[in-house]
């Protein structure tokens, strides 16, 4: 990669599944400290677009390069939430250590240093207190600042969010927004797939907005120019 | 102590215990991530096709465990299969998957041998039916389990917990989930012969289960799933024993009793916290 802050660039690239393009064309770059909100409807390629930036599936044409730190999974991913997870018996402690899964590589144990950053993590989030307490019974708010943790222990530096503020109460996707604001000061660069496109634009930096085979994608001002923006806002 | 002794003096109870034991702790630690999945219903589909399997070896006179195993695995696969690629509900393929198998079995028993006591043993369990071979087994399949729970304990967390940010921190996750898949189809044709096709499925459940009652970490939950199901197995053979009944039927009631009195220790745990 020419510019050692881009982390993820897509070339003309065509993204989808089995060389059917959802998406063809697509120019993309995400670049250390962006604030990048997506949207679109659903079946756009949104979740095609995860899932290529995570490095699951690989471009079908043109070219999508990642920066190489963000190799081997090192990507901050921050999933919806499943029916599942919701009254799931793990301690949060248990639940944020398995995000250092990416860098065991066989090792059956954590050390010490992941601890550490595990308990730091924590404190970012400002649930230190609840370390040992019950995922399970957690509130919907506090559980998606534990998956935030996870996901700061996987990734330096760059957090991929799916929706994360579905299901929230409006006051706890506010905390969750300003604290992705204070992750994004600190130079985390975010990709977030929202369909809270209202308060996207007063925080995000970058727009994506993806739309039957077009998108756009530019900063908030550009955005609130061009007709994309007419459909949501 | 005078009755163990008493019951050791058996060989054939020997074994039992220690097919059964084996058996019961690889179907509680793989029961507890099978639970949290919402596949509580693998082990009773998967009893079913063994039977189906079962049924077709005895009428074809080929030694059962060497159809049953093969087969219940490749069914344990493509029921995992199908639920991955949400070709069907996982809860209706495996009530699908189970009927047609019994079905199968019934009809091919009935041309052959008739419903004989062979059949019946398969149904509901007999602890007369532990072989050496099935001893062997028994053990390979434990250490296999232990080895991928000591080993990959985190992992199988995490595939468990969320399986869409393990694959994306690069977790091999089906992998894991034809691992857990395999053990537990062989569990599941071992431990029917002597818990029976009908009861197989609670070793998987009740520890799980039960455990979950009381204990809010995953490592935890593991661990007192194991002990349990390994205390409950052989105060269930002694039951057994002593009052002659069916030894899979007694199994299941221990393990539906100290389910019970986890629950009431839960409920009045939550009664004192509110009183405090």
């Amino acid at each position: 990669m020419k510019d050692s802050k881009c982390l993820v660039s897509c070339v003309q690239a065509g993204l989808g599944y089995d060389n059917k393009p959802i998406l063809e064309n697509f120019n993309f770059e995400v670049y250390q400290g962006d604030y990048v909100c997506v949207a679109g409807e659903n079946g756009s390629g949104k979740s095609t677009l995860i899932k290529t930036i995570l490095g699951l599936i690989k471009p079908v044409s043109g070219h999508v390069e990642l920066h190489d730190t963000l190799k081997n999974g090192a990507v901050g991913y921050l999933p919806q939430q499943t029916q599942v997870q919701k009254h799931f018996p793990a301690s949060v402690m248990e639940v944020v250590m398995s995000g250092f899964l990416n860098s065991m590589k066989g090792r059956p144990y954590f050390k010490a240093v992941e601890r550490k950053r595990a308990v730091r993590n924590l404190d970012r989030m400002e649930i230190l207190n609840l370390r040992n307490q019950c995922y399970g019974e957690l509130s919907g708010g506090q559980q998606q600042r534990v998956l935030l943790a996870r996901a700061l222990c996987a990734a330096e530096k760059i957090l991929v969010l799916d929706e994360p503020v579905t299901g929230l109460d409006p006051a706890a996707a506010a905390s969750l927004y300003s604290i992705l604001q204070d992750l994004n000061k600190e130079g985390m660069a975010i990709v977030m797939v929202t369909h809270d496109l209202r308060n996207a634009v007063t925080r995000a930096g970058k727009i994506l907005h993806i739309n039957e085979g077009g998108y756009f994608y530019g900063t908030i001002t550009e955005y609130m120019e061009s007709d994309y923006s007419k459909i949501f806002i | 102590m005078e009755v163990i002794i008493q019951m050791m003096s058996y060989p054939f109870i020997t074994r039992a215990f220690i097919v059964g034991i084996l058996v019961s702790l690889c179907a509680a630690l793989l029961g507890v991530s099978l639970v949290l999945k919402q596949y509580s219903m693998i082990g009773d589909g998967l009893s079913h096709v063994s039977y189906g399997a079962l049924s077709i070896a005895v009428a074809f006179g080929i030694v059962p465990l060497k159809l049953s195993i093969p087969v219940v695995i490749a069914a344990a696969v493509i029921l995992l299969r199908m639920n991955e690629n949400g070709v069907m509900k996982s809860d209706a393929a495996i009530a699908a998957m189970s009927a047609s198998a019994l079905a199968i079995g019934v009809t091919v028993t009935s041309f052959t041998t008739g419903m004989t006591t062979d059949v019946c043993s398969y149904m509901f369990g007999s602890i007369l039916a532990m072989s050496q071979e099935d001893v062997v087994l028994s053990v390979i399949l434990s250490a296999a389990v232990l080895i991928l729970f000591v080993f990959c304990y985190h992992n199988i967390f995490a595939v468990t917990f969320d399986e869409s940010f393990s694959r994306a921190t690069g977790v091999k996750v089906s992998f894991y989930n034809t691992m857990i898949s395999v053990l537990t189809a062989v569990t599941i044709v071992l431990g029917m012969q002597m818990m029976g096709a009908m009861l197989i499925s609670s070793l998987v459940i009740f520890p799980a289960l039960s455990s979950m009652q009381l204990f809010k970490s995953f490592k935890s939950v593991m661990v007192s799933s194991g002990i349990l199901a390994t205390v409950c197995f052989c105060a269930g053979i002694m039951v057994s024993y002593i009052y002659s009944v069916p030894a899979g039927a007694s199994v299941v009631l221990v393990n539906l009793f100290v389910f019970m009195a986890f629950m009431i220790v839960k409920k009045l745990l939550l009664l004192q916290n509110r009183d405090i």
